[in-house]
């Protein structure tokens, strides 16, 4: 873990978005004793970059919501590359508010370079579906913990990452925008994305520094572990949010965003 | 058959005399930059739209505070806040100096309560001449505070949004004001108080993906430029060209996401009209 202290942000940028990987399924389904998926935003579509249902972890139900960067080309397509569109954060809202309704914890996944930025997407709102998620999720009344476990893209991922705690795989990053985005826009020039990348400080190190995020997940080669590591933190991190009232709950989250 | 001949027209084309239009001073005519005709500036009048098509030009917060609200009614909030340049940005320092001279304001929104036709309420205006309205700690902090105290003195409160969206230089810091400034919308919110947004031109990023989108009531300007994604990045994902009024106000009203526009010259009215029925527990309905 102590690893990522001394590589570039660039090495942790490519291997957050890197091949080896552990992908949305694995993650479910490590996690998961049992799982089923619900779809749909109840009003424009069901978008596929975002896989969301009930799963039962540790013995007790809990709402998964994930985005899903696919795996084939058929899927990657269909999924965008894991870009949400507007009915993905409806889904997720939608889905959240189920679980306070029925005091479930929920816990998100996040690996998405950003809300998908298409016509469509305009046309139906995307701006409004995350602001909308920002303004609801920010007093939902039971615990929400985001895992970020390879990109974490601006407000496309913190529309699914405004709740109680923020944890980051070691190869993950997080910021306002993408490294080669930023080095376009502030320099004319997409290749100075290495420097961009040190300059934006979106490692898990300097994140926790800042205090955006509450730890870093060891991420070794065996994805079985990943899991584990996972698994730990959340079988530790729920119970002790659980036992907070919900006042309590919700003064810490609002704190925990007040501070910047 | 032509109609003209060009090579006549092209042999008769006269060079622009450069040293005329140096004594044409600048501003005197300006170029809508929606319609694109172009405009004698007296033509714009006190609220700058242009009188082609109706285009409310991109105005600092204080020329536009300066018809907005009753005469000495407003007393500024948080003028003395200053960002803390989080990245240690290079050239971040200068620019907020050069833009704080430009605007006279210490960031990207003024904030402060108002009267508007003897309506009390907070107001925030953002300014698009500071770097672009963009959304730093500064600005999120205010906004926020804004509301805070809004929530405690029972007021609505109305915000003009014009901005770029997150502030770059500021990185994760900036994107963290969106929920920040959001968790202070729905306190206010809860609290049975009514807030009212104008979409501003250009209102975008992450201003739209949080309090620009969150109003009980949203209006917005004509002819305003209203996304989420820049057009450039959304023809570079779709591989083709995009409507041009993909963005516009209009567009966006129709797609569902706006209540309505509303021109300069008929603002003051609009939102004095809407605070007036808007009272907490509809007090003055009745």
């Amino acid at each position: 873990m102590a690893k990522g202290d001394e590589r570039t942000a660039a090495a942790i940028v490519a291997a957050a978005r890197g091949p080896k990987k552990i992908t949305t399924p694995e993650l479910i389904h490590g996690l998961c004793s049992e799982f089923m998926e619900l779809h749909g935003d109840r009003g424009n579509g069901d978008d596929q970059a975002v896989i969301g249902g009930i799963g039962i972890f540790n013995q007790q139900p809990v709402t998964l919501i994930a985005t899903d960067k696919g795996t084939s080309a058929e899927e990657r397509i269909a999924k965008n590359f894991g870009s949400p569109l507007p009915a993905g954060y409806r889904k997720a809202r939608r889905l959240i508010m189920q679980a306070a309704k029925f005091h479930r914890p929920v816990i998100t996944f996040v690996n998405t370079s950003g809300a998908y930025p298409g016509q469509a997407a305009e046309e139906n709102g995307q701006g409004e579906a995350i602001a909308r998620n920002l303004l609801e999720l920010s007093t939902v009344p039971v615990p929400m913990i985001t895992i970020i476990f390879g990109e974490g893209g601006s407000g496309g991922a913190l529309a699914l990452a405004c709740g109680d705690e923020v944890w980051m795989l070691e190869n993950s990053m997080y910021s306002v925008l993408s490294p080669e985005g930023f080095a376009s826009i502030l320099w004319k020039d997409s290749m100075r994305s290495a420097e961009a990348a040190e300059l934006l400080q979106l490692t898990p190190q300097a994140l926790l520094k800042q205090q955006v995020i509450e730890g870093i997940i060891p991420e070794p080669g065996s994805h079985k572990k990943v899991v584990r590591n996972i698994a730990d933190v959340l079988k530790r991190e729920l119970p002790r949010l659980q036992r907070m009232t919900t006042t309590e709950l919700l003064e810490q989250r609002k704190q925990r965003y007040r501070k910047f | 058959m032509r109609l003209f001949d060009l090579k006549t027209l092209r042999s008769r084309h006269v060079k622009a005399d450069k040293e005329a239009m140096d004594k044409v001073p600048e501003g005197l005519w300006q170029a809508c930059p929606k319609c694109h005709q172009t405009v004698y500036h007296k033509e714009l009048g006190k609220y700058k739209v242009c009188p082609q098509c109706g285009y409310g030009f991109r105005i600092g917060a204080r020329e536009r505070l300066s018809w907005l609200v009753d005469k000495n009614q407003f007393t500024e909030y948080d003028a003395d806040l200053q960002t803390d340049d989080p990245l240690s940005f290079p050239g971040y320092r200068d620019k907020i100096a050069a833009c704080q001279a430009k605007t006279n304001l210490n960031d990207s929104v003024l904030t402060g309560v108002a009267m508007i036709k003897k309506q009390r309420c907070a107001l925030g205006i953002m300014d698009p001449q500071f770097i672009m309205g963009s959304l730093g700690r500064v600005t999120g902090e205010k906004i926020t505070r804004l509301f805070e105290r809004a929530t405690r003195e029972q007021l609505p409160v109305v915000l003009f949004t014009s901005s770029g969206g997150a502030r770059m230089q500021e990185g994760i810091v900036s994107l963290m004001q969106m929920a920040k400034v959001s968790r202070a919308v729905k306190d206010h919110s809860d609290a049975g108080l009514f807030y009212l947004t104008v979409l501003c031109d250009p209102t975008t990023g992450g201003v739209t993906a949080s309090y620009a989108m969150q109003g009980d009531i949203i209006l917005a300007e004509p002819r305003s430029l209203v996304g989420f994604a820049g057009k450039r990045v959304i023809e570079q994902t779709m591989h083709q060209k995009v409507p041009a009024d993909l963005q516009d106000a209009e567009t966006v009203l129709k797609n569902g996401f706006i209540d309505a526009i509303v021109p300069r010259d008929k603002m003051r009215s609009a939102v004095a009209w809407l605070l007036k029925y808007n009272v907490m527990g509809g007090r003055s309905n009745g």
